[in-house]
């Protein structure tokens, strides 16, 4: 990400700083590549800010939190979304928030440059990047003294490159020239819908067999809003058991999916959450496209908005059901 | 130089691991879409013993879910009331206790555990005092018994480890079974406890030597050198319960903390446990699971109360757990064994070393201030 917009962001977040309690950006995490949440305070503070394509975490996950008291946040084309879809879901307040946009390019996906730093068939860790940086079109990766480099495009979040808001869709600032959105025609999904409904079956029930529980694709998500009143921690109802099986598993996520239905906004924080890589995204992604056939909406566009399944019309204006013969 | 260490060319691994499936489950790390987990020993597929399991080893010793019995009520036989022959009443008999037919679960068999990381069995001697201690766990005590680990010595460090920090050495020869250490053309196994024979009989282990020993050592210098130097923790004990009130240092420390139970389920040495009935009928299962205290749930009271409604709560406890309140409990063992799976595997990077070192210095900056 260019210097002059990074300098431009922070001279943003200085100016709003006094009048909101912190602002919601990115610092450095555990090693080079990864970044993490920074809450600034102060203008010390802000020189550890860092956007761009390392800026992975969507900090709107955290927004509810602050509900009466005044926060900026920092936000990708993805980020906003989440931002405008919990506004439109009164679970943040328009005025409480001052939102500073910037042209995303894209985010790397930790995952892949950890699978693409291998040596021969050895995998390696992103715990081993000793140095990352991103010039351009290439991204640099330093590992056990040798430097390696890969073309962005290829170490790219897969939802990077199908999307159609890479600016935010509701700012108070916005910093550089927008970027140009992409197309998203669901041919991920393809390869999916061609498995007969067993062979579907038994696919996720192998991915859910290492699923440990943790809850971090709920936690992760912005828009899972009932945090501690989840049907999946409830003891009465016992909704599901604390057996160690897929079929209580693939229960939730199939809860959690169709809950985000017409709401999710598409921003892969489930997927990238989950410690043991298990693409729970695709559940969203299969739901978010049915609701875009079914009622011709997409969440998160507009604050105005109420999402299909949160309202009742006698007649929904995209299924014409007296029509049916 | 001990005699007993054995030598297994990486040829023979395999075919090692084949031979101790004949008698023994046999569990290794293997790799499953980008995660590495620990999966029955398949000969068709290479064992993953480069990277780092994504998931401890504890769940082998620690099921996430386990029965503890099964359970079956038996209805009371029907007594009606019956009347003598003359019509008056009979007197009515007691009826009868409904029976509970229970039914223990299967004893667990022999297993062998290759390719865990030393700070995984730093994670189970840390189980050990709490479910062998005071407290006599006899399902975890069983299956510890039955259970051979083999650690293997790291030859290098991620970002996030940090086992010298807690005791830990990257060639951990104080907490299980066997040591193995990947040479050039093989592997050298150093006995550590007797279970080690249950497993080192083969032929296909030669003796190994001087020269073996002497290379194994050099890699674990260089695995230590790799993590670096590790800070004093002294006082760590003191300067966390010193703070549980400081709710700044919480709130700030807890602010990314996204409240999930990553960090708590991948840790190799968090033990807590839930339990619950789960039954259709007259028939169910009592079920012994993991817990977090990072969850609502955790602390919940049956009034409704939640000691523990913040994250910045939930966060403390962890911290507190590990680097205090555990050390006052087990003559000052850290309930954490610096695997750093919790700061690798955290959506938000919550860095728990962070935590401490800035616990230790805010801690001791209340203490001069206070004279």
């Amino acid at each position: 990400m260019a210097d002059d917009i990074h300098g431009a962001l922070r001279e943003a977040i200085r100016t709003i700083l006094p009048d909101v309690e912190c602002v919601l950006g990115w610092g450095s995490g555990p090693d080079p590549l990864r970044s993490a949440p920074l809450f600034m305070k102060s203008p010390e503070d802000v020189e550890r800010f860092r956007a761009g394509e390392l800026a992975v975490n969507n900090l709107a996950v955290f927004l509810p939190e602050y509900a009466g008291r005044k926060v900026g946040i920092v936000v990708k084309g993805c980020d906003s979304r989440s931002v405008v879809q919990l506004i439109s879901e009164t679970l943040v307040k328009r005025e409480e928030v001052v939102i500073i946009g910037y042209p995303c390019r894209g985010v790397v996906d930790v995952a892949k440059i950890a699978a693409a730093i291998g040596l021969g068939n050895e995998d390696l860790e992103a715990g081993l990047v000793e140095r990352a940086e991103v010039n351009g079109d290439t991204v640099s990766v330093t590992v056990r003294g040798e430097t390696k480099t890969f073309p962005f495009k290829d170490v790219m979040a897969a939802k990077c490159s199908i999307c159609r808001y890479p600016n935010a869709v509701l700012h108070d600032v916005f910093i550089g020239e927008k970027a140009e959105a992409r197309e998203d025609s669901y041919a991920d999904l393809e390869k999916y819908e061609a498995m007969s409904l067993e062979e579907r079956f038994r696919f996720w029930e192998k991915e859910m067999e290492r699923c440990i529980r943790c809850y971090a694709c709920r936690n992760a998500c912005p828009l899972c809003v009932c945090r501690d009143h989840c049907v999946a921690s409830s003891r009465e109802p016992h909704w599901l058991s604390q057996a160690d099986s897929t079929r209580d598993k693939l229960f939730f996520q199939l809860i959690h999916a169709t809950h985000l239905a017409g709401r999710c906004t598409g921003c892969g924080e489930c997927a990238r959450a989950c410690p043991v890589g298990i693409p729970v995204g695709l559940f969203k992604r299969f739901i978010n496209r049915a609701a875009g056939q079914l009622f011709g909406f997409q969440g998160g566009l507009d604050p105005e908005a109420v999402s299909p399944l949160q309202r009742f019309l006698v007649d929904e204006p995209t299924i014409k059901e007296k029509e049916w013969k | 130089m001990n005699a007993a260490l054995k030598f297994l060319p990486h040829e023979h691994l395999k075919a090692w691991l084949e031979e101790l499936a004949g008698t023994m489950r046999v569990l290794a790390p293997q790799k499953e879409g980008a995660a590495v987990v620990y999966r029955a020993f398949d000969p068709s597929r290479e064992p993953e013993l480069i990277r780092k399991p994504t998931e401890s080893a504890k769940h082998i010793l620690f099921p996430r879910s386990e029965a503890l019995f099964a359970f079956h009520k038996k209805k009371a036989p029907f007594a009606p009331d019956s009347l003598n022959p003359d019509g008056s009443q009979a007197e009515k008999e007691e009826p009868a206790t409904p029976a509970m037919e229970l039914t223990p679960p299967e004893q667990p068999g022999p297993t062998v555990v290759f390719g865990m990381t030393g700070c995984d069995a730093g994670g189970v001697t840390t189980f050990d005092p709490v479910y062998g201690g005071r407290y006599q766990d006899p399902y975890y005590l069983q299956r510890r018994e039955a259970t051979v680990l083999i650690a293997r010595a790291c030859n290098e460090a991620l970002s996030t480890c940090f086992c010298t920090w807690v005791g830990g050495d990257p060639a951990n020869r104080r907490d299980a079974d066997i040591l193995a250490t990947r040479l050039e053309n093989g592997w050298l196994l150093e006995p550590l406890t007797e279970r080690a024979e249950r497993v080192l009989g083969s032929t296909l282990l030669g003796d190994a030597g001087e020269a073996e020993a002497r290379e194994a050592e050099a890699l674990h210098a260089k695995a230590r050198a790799a993590i670096g130097e590790a800070p004093d923790l002294t006082g760590i004990e003191d300067a966390l319960p010193a703070l549980f009130d400081d709710k700044d240092f919480w709130w700030s420390e807890s602010a990314a903390c996204l409240a999930c139970g990553a960090c708590t389920y991948l840790c190799p040495t968090c033990h807590c446990f839930t339990i619950t009935d789960e039954k259709a009928g007259l028939s169910g299962v009592r079920l012994r699971a993991w817990d977090t205290c990072m969850a609502a749930l955790y602390t919940l009271e049956a009034s409704g109360h939640n000691p523990r409604g913040q994250k910045a709560a939930r966060l403390r406890n962890r911290v507190g757990h590990k680097f205090a309140y555990f050390l006052k409990n087990h003559q000052g063992r850290i309930s954490c064994c610096g695997c750093g799976r919790c700061i690798k595997s955290c959506p938000s990077s919550v860095d728990i070393r962070r935590i401490v070192l800035n616990a230790l210095k805010r801690a001791k900056g209340k203490e001069a201030a206070n004279g």
